[in-house]
């Protein structure tokens, strides 16, 4: 029986694993061809969704665990590399971990946790990861994205929660562009408005 | 499109946010004890001032907060947002 | 254009000498013309003396080009080629190579076939956006951004300088718009600043939203290549705007004042300077300010025979009657032009003394009227700024205003004589870009460089004339697209009006394509006349968005086709295409609807679902239910307050169902409840409520309950899920689960398991939606279609879609939230009086249950409904009556179908219906009307299948 303390998502084997945006591998490779741009699915990523006070204790011994110190500034990231935590709300984050490291950061989330009222939830498949990068990323996410995208506003650093196009997704700024974190079922809606937000900026192949 | 300053977020677009009406309605603490008339009231009755109002807020495309505003029904300016539980600020 | 014919001898008539750029050609009202790049079709239209363009929308009347920009009321075309579009004016079409177009009355005709072109939107944000690229505007925008502003500078032409380019006007010693030209591509170069050319700002909002439209590809006709976006809509967020957006001339109201070849005199000089076209060849000026002198001086330089200057004024600038003097051109002061007369077009202008006295008639094929300048003030209004009158000018000018906004140049009233001096508006534009700039936080450089203007000479006074009194106003036109006269607008004054907003709506007057851009102070004046008040005191009518017309296809952009609202999608959905499923609209959700065989229609196709699911296996993507992971403390505290029944007492491992209500006890939401620990429960909800049932629950911790220590996640996409349904639905589960004890003492009904399903980790649910022995298979989203492979790999199960779902679950009287229920509906209503707690104190909804109200006899109730003939399906939405004859309207209604299906397990159609006082009419005969019969049915149970629960455990 399964109780809080106790990682909800099971380690899982890969075979017959499907990532939401799978099917547009290719037409994101087309699209990327012309150098100004890059579109891409990072799949099944670790993230783990994470509620806490961030004045408790319990926050404080989760950004020691996790080698990583919740950021309390809205709309930033702290970390990197292997764990990113991306701040989603004043009491809301989510982490970023590779494929494959939600057991063992849930394990680590919880135990730090140590029974304070603290909500670890895996959500790795609730959503997927796009990449648009490169020198017209901005272009392309301005068609769509209502935020001033500018680098000296949203630069690399900072997160946003907010909608592209007509589909709800978590911005990320990076040097070389952005990553969106998208809802699996909303992963085709998205991937087709990049591809077709791009045609301009990729040259035809991407509208094949 | 308001330009709405989310208390935790700053200014986004008004299609980010929920509007929640009247603020300061809070749930009766005994709905049983209440008459028809005064539940009725809490159900089916809000201000509808010409001028400032303040009123309930969801940045749902956003970090889902709730929070309080006080906007000038009339030219749609807000003259101030403040988290739930505060009290309502003074507003020239 | 296979039929093109040869152009006609003695091509361009009309077209000046020294003109130069590549020959265009296009046909007009089906005749073949030629053109130069850089025109307009108004421009190539007069080049080859086209005087009518298109006639009048009631009248029928001949019209002509009247103006040189977007503010022209007359000149409507539909363009044919390349792409159908109604209702341009010629005025703003640019000119390219085969263009096809006819003149309109007034009204155009939608394209019968798809607009095969892009179009797009883009969000910009900046510091200052600068509306215009006239002089004000340009030394605004080069104020700004020199400072180091995020400037966005936007103008409607093709090419930068505004009233520049119709002037013969120098700066530093050049033509003006060379100046132009030239400080706009200096400003472009700049890292911060965007110029958007062929773009008009149509729309300011609150906070300064400004929506603008820029034309990328319509100018290069054919040539327009595919993959740019044809129109774009610029949502522009900017700090501060400055709005320099000149003026427009207003013409006077006089007889015949509508006929080709009458024109606005501005515009006149901006197609002899411009486009280097003579729109005509012997003029009469008629005007009320200086401005015409410089127009008609222009139009003599380039040929134009100037017959006579009629001015109303007694004295006008001195130093313009010197220099018309110098030319020979006869100049009238004190005299008005009483009627413009000809056949179709002007052939002579009639012109007397301002009191009276002998007409005198001039022959003439252009008629050039100034009745002074209007600032456009219609964004400055838009944004919420008041106006105010100016004497001097006789126009609006901008006032107060609570947004970050400023007029500069002409827009503002600089000048003020009636038209706008040229350093004046250099100076002001500056200024504003200085304001902008400190508003917007950044250092204010101490000199600006402006460019020497010329010397303009000293003006004199305008007078504000709007119309030269007659017996007979039929033909004084106030707004030519509308076709109103002055008699119109006595009528509507003579019939008691006395607001020009109530004479626009009686007269039409403004409401044309142009919104009366040139007619509108016009028609004020009018009105004052008329009602011997000031104009002043009449004001103007609102200013609405948008400032010129807007294609729908440029407001949809991309939001089109598959990209008009997002699809959502299940992790199966690619097994469910290939499988030729037929699908369902579930909110944005595509949900397998049924999986036709080869021959079947959707009736056999569904029947043979139901068949599957009653009486072996079958399994449904069950994926789209909302799922929110609720954890805390108080978790069930929170659930206990939410749901009518009681959560609390759920035992771990358990699963119970719920109804959600609104504080006024009205259905909300149903799903299950899952407990998964002391402090965890995993919450389902309806495909179509997943978002607001998520947002309910933080909607009440975060502003009613914040001591609760409960957090809710949304986890509707981390878990793919197979609802696997029938009597045969256990031995499957068996197979696929080896290690899961199946039968029904270790896998109760409403309980959870935690397995290994088909190799992938799985949590097992024993829920039914159907009636019949059931599972839900959970899996991580990224094994969805893997686990639904495997459950369809032995090819035993039949999959089924949601019209099936529906059927099994309306046998069994289970209601839809939405379809079975409004907002009107409470649990009592739905026969579900079980589900609501006599026990708990309170929850969201409970108080209401006490209202009179809801305890009424006749609330609807939900009852199934069984027409006599057993094969007649009952159309959802029909009513229901007591009658077997309806009386005379209006007729009783007792309530109305809310779901109606065949039923495979009752041999039989059936329905579910809200029904007043329903419950006590099981038995009855209702009617329903359906077309022209009255179809009798029989009030049952909503429950029609299995009322005994018997065959949910296998």
């Amino acid at each position: 029986m399964a109780d809080s303390t106790v990682a909800v998502s099971m380690a899982v084997p890969i075979a017959g694993r499907r990532s939401p945006a799978a099917a547009y591998a290719a037409r994101f490779e087309a699209a990327s061809a012309g150098g100004g741009l890059r579109l891409a699915e990072i799949p099944f990523l670790t993230q783990v969704n994470l509620r806490v006070d961030p004045k408790s204790p319990a926050a404080e011994r989760i950004g020691t665990a996790i080698g990583v110190p919740l950021p309390v500034e809205p709309g930033t990231v702290a970390g990197g590399g292997d764990l990113e935590a991306l701040w989603l709300g004043p009491d809301e984050w989510v982490l970023l971990a590779p494929d494959g490291a939600a057991p063992g950061l849930v394990a680590r989330l919880t135990e730090a946790a140590g029974g304070e009222h603290v909500s670890v939830v895996d959500v790795s498949a609730q959503r997927t990861t796009l990449v648009v990068a490169g020198d017209r990323a901005r272009d392309v996410l301005a068609h769509g994205c209502t935020l001033d995208l500018h680098p000296r506003v949203f630069g690399p650093g900072r997160c946003a929660q907010t909608t592209l196009a007509r589909a709800g997704v978590v911005l990320v700024a990076g040097e070389d562009g952005f990553r969106l974190l998208v809802r699996s079922s909303f992963a085709g809606y998205v991937a087709e408005w990049l591809l077709d937000a791009s045609v301009e900026y990729a040259g035809p192949a991407a509208g094949a | 499109m308001l330009l709405i300053p989310c208390p935790w977020c700053g200014p986004r677009d008004e299609a980010e946010f929920h509007y929640g009406g009247q603020a300061h309605v809070a749930y009766p603490e005994n709905p049983a004890a209440l008459s028809d008339e005064e539940w009725a009231r809490y159900l089916f009755f809000r201000d509808n001032p010409k001028g400032l109002f303040a009123e309930r807020w969801s940045h749902t495309a956003g970090c889902r907060r709730w929070f309080n505003a006080v906007r000038d029904t009339a030219t749609n300016e807000i003259h101030a947002v403040y988290r739930v539980g505060e009290p309502r600020p003074v507003t020239a | 254009m296979s039929e093109r014919s040869e152009p006609m001898s003695g091509a361009q008539p009309y077209r000046r000498e020294g003109a130069t750029g590549k020959t265009l050609r296009f046909r007009f009202d089906g005749r073949d013309y030629e053109g130069l790049e850089g025109d307009t079709l108004a421009s190539a239209l007069l080049a080859n003396g086209v005087r009518a363009v298109a006639s009048s929308i009631k009248l029928g009347r001949p019209r002509g080009v009247y103006a040189a920009g977007c503010e022209e009321p007359n000149a409507l075309v539909q363009i044919e080629e390349p792409f159908p579009e109604p209702m341009l004016t010629a005025t703003t079409v640019e000119l390219c190579d085969g263009l096809v177009a006819t003149g309109l009355p007034g009204q155009g005709r939608l394209a019968d076939r798809p607009d095969p072109a892009r179009y797009d939107a883009v969000h910009a944000h900046c510091d200052v956006l600068v509306v215009g690229a006239g002089p004000a505007g340009i030394a605004a925008a080069s104020v700004a951004a020199r400072a180091g502003a995020r400037v966005i500078l936007a103008d409607e032409r093709p090419e930068p300088g505004g009233s520049l380019l119709g002037t013969t006007e120098t700066l530093d010693g050049g033509p003006g718009r060379d100046w132009a030209a030239r400080e706009v591509a200096a400003l472009a170069a700049l890292p911060d600043v965007r110029v958007l050319r062929r773009t008009t700002v149509v729309g300011h909002y609150d906070d300064n939203y400004v929506i603008a439209v820029e034309r990328r590809t319509n100018h290069l006709g054919a040539a327009a290549p595919a993959d740019v976006a044809r129109e774009r809509v610029w949502r522009i967020r900017a700090r501060r705007v400055v709005l320099a957006t000149g003026g427009h001339e207003r013409f006077v109201a006089f007889a015949g004042n509508d006929l080709p070849g009458v024109m606005l005199a501005g515009a006149a000089r901006t197609y002899a300077n411009h486009y280097r076209v003579l729109p005509g060849s012997r003029a009469v000026v008629f005007t009320t300010n200086d401005s015409a002198y410089a127009a008609a001086l222009d139009l003599a330089d380039a040929g134009v025979e100037i017959a006579a200057i009629a001015d109303v004024r007694q004295a006008p600038g001195e130093a313009w009657a010197a220099r018309c003097a110098g030319r020979g051109i006869e100049l009238l002061t004190g005299h008005v032009v009483t009627a413009a007369r000809g056949e179709g077009e002007v052939s002579s202008v009639e012109v007397s003394r301002r009191e009276g006295g002998e007409a005198r008639e001039i022959a003439a094929d252009l008629l050039l009227v100034s009745g002074g300048w209007t600032p456009v003030v219609h964004l400055f209004s838009q944004a919420g700024g008041t106006l105010r009158y100016d004497e001097e000018l006789g126009a609006f000018t901008p006032g107060e205003t609570r947004q970050a906004v400023e007029a500069a140049g002409f827009a503002r009233g600089v000048g003020g004589t009636g038209a706008r001096t040229l350093r004046a508006c250099l100076e002001d534009g500056a200024e504003a870009g200085r304001r902008a700039l400190a508003a917007a936080g950044f250092a204010v450089p101490a000199g600006i460089a402006l460019p020497s203007a010329g010397e303009e000479p000293a003006a004199a006074p305008a007078e504000h004339l709007w119309l030269v009194e007659s017996d007979d106003y039929d033909a004084h036109f106030v707004d030519l697209q509308r076709d109103v006269t002055v008699a119109e607008v006595l009528r509507a004054t003579g019939a008691g009006l006395t607001s020009v907003e109530h004479v626009k709506r009686y007269t039409t007057a403004g409401t044309a394509h142009d919104q009366g851009k040139t007619s509108g102070l016009l028609t004020s004046g009018v009105v004052a006349h008329a009602l011997g008040v000031d104009v002043s005191e009449l004001g103007t009518t609102t200013f609405r968005a948008p400032y010129t017309p807007v294609s729908f296809a440029a407001l949809a952009g991309r939001d089109r086709g598959h990209l008009h609202d997002p699809v959502r999608v299940t992790a199966m959905h690619e097994w469910h295409v290939a499988r030729g499923a037929l699908f369902e609209n579930v909110g944005q959700w595509k949900r397998p609807w049924y999986y036709p065989r080869a021959g079947e229609d959707m009736e056999s196709a569904v029947l043979r679902e139901c068949r599957a699911a009653r009486e072996d296996v079958a399994a449904m993507d069950a994926s789209t239910l909302g799922k929110i992971d609720v954890v805390g403390p108080d978790a069930a505290v929170l659930l206990d307050r939410l749901y009518t029944n009681m959560m609390s007492t759920l035992k771990v491992g358990s699963i119970r169902y719920g109804v959600m209500c609104r504080p006024d006890g009205m259905v909300f939401d149903d799903g299950t409840v899952i407990r998964l620990a002391d402090d965890r429960f995993l919450v389902t909800t309806t495909t179509g409520n997943a978002a607001a049932v998520l947002d309910w629950m933080e909607e009440w911790l975060q502003t009613e309950w914040p001591d609760l220590r409960v957090h809710c996640t949304s986890v509707t996409e981390q878990w793919a899920t197979v609802a696997l349904v029938g009597p045969r639905s256990r031995e499957v589960l068996a197979r696929l689960a080896p290690g899961l004890a199946v039968d029904n003492d270790s896998f109760p009904f409403m309980t959870w398991r935690d397995a290994e399903v088909a190799g992938i980790e799985a949590r097992v649910c024993r829920i039914s939606f159907s009636g019949e022995l059931a599972y839900e298979i959970n899996v991580s989203s990224w094994f969805g279609l893997a686990l639904w492979e495997a459950v369809m790999a032995s090819g035993e199960v039949t999959p089924y879609g949601t019209e099936t779902m529906h059927v099994l679950r309306a046998e069994k009287g289970f209601p839809i939230v939405g379809q079975d229920t409004d907002g009107t509906v409470t649990p009592q209503d739905l026969g579900m009086e079980w589900i609501v707690s006599k026990k708990k104190a309170d929850f969201v909804g409970k108080r209401s249950f006490a209202r009179a109200d809801t305890s009424r006899p006749d609330r609807k109730h939900l009852v199934g409904l069984l027409p006599e003939d057993p094969g007649v399906l009952l159309p959802e939405g029909a009513h229901l009556v007591e009658t077997s004859a309806l009386p005379e309207p209006p007729v009783p209604t007792l309530g109305f179908v809310t779901s109606s299906y065949r039923s495979a397990a009752l041999g039989r159609t059936f329905a579910l219906a809200l029904v007043s006082g329903g419950r006590e009419r099981i038995g009855e005969r209702l009617y329903a009307p359906v077309g022209a019969d009255l179809v009798p049915v029989t009030v049952t149970s909503h429950v029609l299948y299995d009322p005994e629960g018997a065959r949910r455990d296998g």
